[in-house]
């Protein structure tokens, strides 16, 4: 009997080895892939089990966690919800995050191995979640909301020197906070916000383009500058009013009175259409391309740290609809942060910083991980061109289409601008106001600005940047100056 | 038939022989360090949790500690011969099965299965004892084979006349206690398949008519046995308790191979195990989704209906890796139901890793091993095919549910021996701890003044 008492002891010695190469699979060579299911709630659980690190605004956190007790512990709370939402995003337990939420989830949830004192620990604990000092005014910020008011626009302004972002508001906003929670009330908000035909989730400032109508006369001018087209601001420019497209017989008015044969500084500060139609095809599709390009439009790599839209500036064009790019029109198109950034490359000098949002990073305990960087700087025009077209912005500003843009105690810089859009021009216009600002006595601009209002719900023929954008801009940068 | 420690007088000698070591000493020692490292589980769990140690950690460990000594005391007076390892191997399990209870209870305080555990626990080492004290020598059972398999259908049948628990009849409630009979019929229907086979062996094994290559016994000798066997498959499969069917079936065929010596009646056991799988897999609804879910694990997930219980258990071993979160700070109370008792391991896999797995499987192994060598040891029939089936009882149980939460089998319910929730189970593992020390006993103490064979 005995050799079959051995035979079934090793037929028990088989099933055990079963097990042991079985256990052997499911926990080491399919851990991987089981721990990346979706439906393994592990990693949220870990995830929320602490409290996420704060954003912050001027010192003070505008973000905040909740301990609900529940598996997943933690929710993200908001101070200003909609005030700062186009910079926070949201950081939703069911639906993601985004914007610095999402770009800056890795430091705000803890797993940044950055946090961590020993690198090589980060898989197995995760240090307390560390803050995001922004770089943003709150001053600023709230006056571009209180401005925009129940408009539909956006707002983005910039430090030039720096290219710190200082506002980065779009309206109409929401309170991320109701998508915190994985609850049906955060279903139910998720679902009304995206079913809502004035996309209150959508990023205005830095994600949506619009025709920068004229306001991109201020790149314009820069081409015709730096090329040399034009070495006489104040000499005639020997351009018809009306202007004819080359190539074509449609022909090209303006909404003010004696552009033809404008100076440069008139037809800026007047706004002239041909002027300017005339400029860029007189200047070439390559410079004006260049000079575009200089200014950060057909950029497609631009963070802050989350993506910005690409703006563009169509380089496979003919004379006729490079004439109308010229004026901010045609396929030309730009969000505001971009044209706060041409804004900014004037008042500085010609020179250009890429714009960033993140100040620094810190640990839980306030301790720097990581800085804003070495942003580079970019020489966009000649420096002379910039202190020209700091003399034409001003002038627009004092004297033409800009007046509601001054602040008393301070040199202001602007443009104006009303694209017009939608099938045969039949949409509201879109108003805008690209701006800087100087207090007196200050070494250089303090802020620079650009502002879009979709559609003002006044009559069309009111509609304009002078009227609906510049007002807000200077509120935005009267806020700068005095803070 | 001779009575255990006496020896026939013609082998004895005047010389005097060095006795055999009677190992009590490592027995207590092996004891003491199980106790010691089922108290440091259950304080790792506190500071895990709460981060202070559990109020309750020098009750524990005085509790466990008093019953282990009590077992061991009854082995030193009773069984001094008998093999040191089984005592401290179910203390060790037992003891790291409370405290993996006392560990998913924590995360569901309204239903706290801990206590009662520790009562069964109780319970079973107390019937431990009595089995070491009262059964002097374990040739007895023989004589109860008849009485063993009638109390076993009995028990067997019991619980249909109770209402059905999750689909399963299988358990009978009494005074608010709830008992699952199933689990004492196996040690029952162990004792009556090694005094049949023991019995008959001969006449399994050499008379009857001879088919291709197998000699088949005839049916006067068959007959009652299968039917006894048949009688309690059919029983289970009827209450639908599968995993006891399953182990009945191996139980059969183990010792039927044992007996015999017949590699033919394992492969009839197969094919009837293949046979019978395949039929009650395609007419048993309940049946049938178990096998669906073994073979698309996920199958629930990609249909949108989130992960079922072999999901999260996957999922929980998954996480465990290598060495395991720690006691205490694993999810896998994600399973819900039945986490205490049928997923069991599932916490020891995630908590402890692949590493306290695989020790735990060793454990068992090492219980089962020591089976039978207890069985080789042994020379008469009856103790070596109940020491066989008594191992292989463990051995296939712990095959059955290990290899249907990691997802190597099927799942089917039933209880890891020791670790798991459940009274019935504790206590009839219990008795079959007592009953391998006895046979151990026997097998070390028939040589005992006596030359080696």
């Amino acid at each position: 009997m005995a050799p079959y008492i051995r035979h079934a002891l090793v037929f028990c010695g088989l099933l055990l080895l079963a097990l042991l190469a079985n256990a052997a699979r499911v926990q080491v060579v399919e851990a991987g892939a089981y721990g990346d299911n979706p439906a393994n709630r592990r990693s949220s659980i870990a995830r929320y089990q602490q409290p996420r690190g704060n954003i912050l605004v001027g010192g003070a956190p505008v973000t905040g966690s909740r301990d609900t007790g529940e598996q997943l512990r933690f929710e993200r709370t908001y101070l200003d919800g909609p005030l700062y939402a186009p910079v926070t995003g949201f950081a939703s337990q069911r639906f993601g995050s985004t914007f610095l939420e999402h770009a800056e989830d890795r430091l705000l949830s803890g797993t940044d191995p950055l946090l961590s004192g020993f690198p090589v620990w980060h898989d197995t604990a995760s240090a307390p979640g560390g803050n995001v000092v922004t770089t943003l005014n709150a001053r600023a910020q709230q006056a571009a909301y209180r401005g925009l008011g129940g408009r539909k626009g956006a707002v983005a302004a910039i430090e030039p020197a720096t290219g710190k972002v200082l506002a980065l508001v779009s309206t109409p906003s929401y309170d991320p906070a109701r998508l915190s929670g994985n609850g049906t009330d955060a279903s139910a908000a998720w679902e009304r916000l995206n079913a809502d035909p004035d996309k209150p989730m959508l990023n205005r400032a830095v994600r949506q383009t619009y025709p920068p109508g004229s306001t991109f006369k201020v790149v314009t001018a820069a081409a015709a500058l730096d090329s040399g087209v034009i070495t006489d601001v104040d000499a005639p420019t020997d351009s018809p009013d009306p202007y004819r497209l080359p190539g074509t017989t449609t022909r090209l008015t303006n909404e003010a009175d004696g552009c033809r044969d404008a100076s440069l500084r008139e037809a800026f500060a007047w706004s002239c259409n041909t002027v300017f139609a005339k400029l860029g095809v007189d200047v070439g599709l390559k410079d004006m391309a260049a000079t575009a390009g200089a200014f950060g439009f057909n950029d497609t790599k631009l963070k802050v740290p989350f993506a910005v839209a690409e703006s563009t500036f169509d380089t496979v064009v003919d004379r006729a609809q490079l004439g109308l790019s010229s004026i901010g029109q045609y396929n030309t198109r730009a969000t505001p942060l971009q044209m706060a950034m041409v804004s900014a490359a004037v008042a500085n000098g010609g020179q250009a910083r890429a714009p960033y949002l993140v100040e620094r990073t810190t640990r839980a305990g306030g301790e720097t991980v990581a800085g804003g960087g070495a942003h580079p700087l970019t020489q966009v025009m000649r420096a002379s061109t910039a202190s020209r077209l700091r003399e034409l912005m001003r002038d627009a500003v004092e004297r033409g289409t800009g007046g509601n843009g001054a602040i008393r105690g301070a040199t202001v810089g602007g443009k104006t601008g009303t694209a017009q859009h939608g099938v045969g021009n039949t949409g509201l216009p879109y108003a805008w106001f690209v701006s800087w600002a100087q207090a007196d006595g200050a070494p250089e601009p303090a802020v620079a600005v650009a502002v879009v209002v979709e559609d003002a719900s006044a009559d069309r023929g009111e509609i304009s940047g002078g009227g609906d954008a510049a007002p807000i801009a200077r509120d935005v940068m009267r806020a700068v100056l005095g803070s | 038939m001779t009575q255990a420690g006496t020896a026939p007088p013609a082998s004895r000698t005047a010389a005097p022989r060095p006795r055999l070591p009677r190992r009590r000493g490592i027995e207590l020692a092996l004891i003491v360090l199980a106790v010691l490292l089922s108290v440091y589980g259950y304080c790792a769990v506190g500071l895990a949790r709460t981060g202070s140690l559990p109020p309750g950690a020098a009750g524990y460990g005085a509790g466990l500690g008093a019953l282990a000594l009590l077992a061991h005391l009854a082995v030193r007076l009773r069984a001094p011969y008998a093999d040191p390892l089984p005592l401290p191997i179910a203390v060790l399990l037992n003891g790291l099965g409370l405290v993996l209870i006392y560990r998913l209870d924590l995360q569901t305080p309204a239903d706290r299965a801990a206590p009662a555990q520790l009562v069964w626990s109780t319970l079973g080492v107390g019937l431990f004892i009595v089995v070491v004290l009262v059964l002097r020598d374990h040739r007895v059972l023989q004589r109860y084979a008849y009485v063993c398999v009638a109390a076993a259908l009995v028990l067997l049948l019991l619980p249909i006349l109770f209402p059905a628990v999750n689909g399963a009849r299988i358990w009978i409630r009494i005074a608010g206690f709830s008992i699952q009979p199933g689990e004492f019929a196996k040690v029952l229907l162990a004792v009556f398949f090694a005094a049949y086979l023991a019995a008959n062996r001969s006449a399994l094994a050499y008379t009857g008519r001879r088919i291709w290559r197998l000699q088949f016994p005839t049916g006067r000798v068959l007959g009652p046995i299968v039917t006894i066997w048949l009688l309690s498959v059919g029983v289970l499969v009827l209450e639908r308790d599968l995993g006891t069917s399953l182990l009945f079936f191996g139980l059969f065929v183990v010792l039927l191979y044992v007996a015999t010596g017949r590699t033919g009646w394992i492969a009839v056991g197969l094919v009837l195990a293949v046979l019978g799988a395949w039929a009650v897999g395609h007419l048993e609804p309940h049946v049938h989704g178990r096998i669906e879910d073994w073979l698309h694990p996920f199958g629930t997930i990609d249909a949108g209906q989130g992960p079922n219980q072999l999901a999260q258990s996957l999922f929980a071993f998954a996480a465990g890796g290598m060495t395991g979160t720690g006691l205490g700070l694993g999810h896998s109370t994600l399973i819900g139901f039945a986490t205490k008792s049928d997923f069991i391991l599932a916490t020891a896999g995630e908590e402890l890793g692949l590493a306290g797995l695989a020790a735990i499987f060793l454990l068992y192994a090492l219980l089962v091993e020591r089976g039978f060598r207890a069985a080789l040891a042994l020379r008469e029939p009856f103790g070596r095919l109940l020491a066989v089936g008594l191992a292989s009882i463990l051995a296939l149980q712990v095959f059955v549910i290990a290899g249907g939460v990691t997802g190597l089998i099927p799942l089917t319910g039933m209880a890891m021996p020791f670790l798991a929730q459940g009274g019935s189970s504790v206590v009839t593992n219990w008795a079959i701890v007592a009953l391998l020390i006895r046979v151990s006993d026997s097998a070390r103490s028939q040589y005992d003044g006596e030359e080696a064979p």
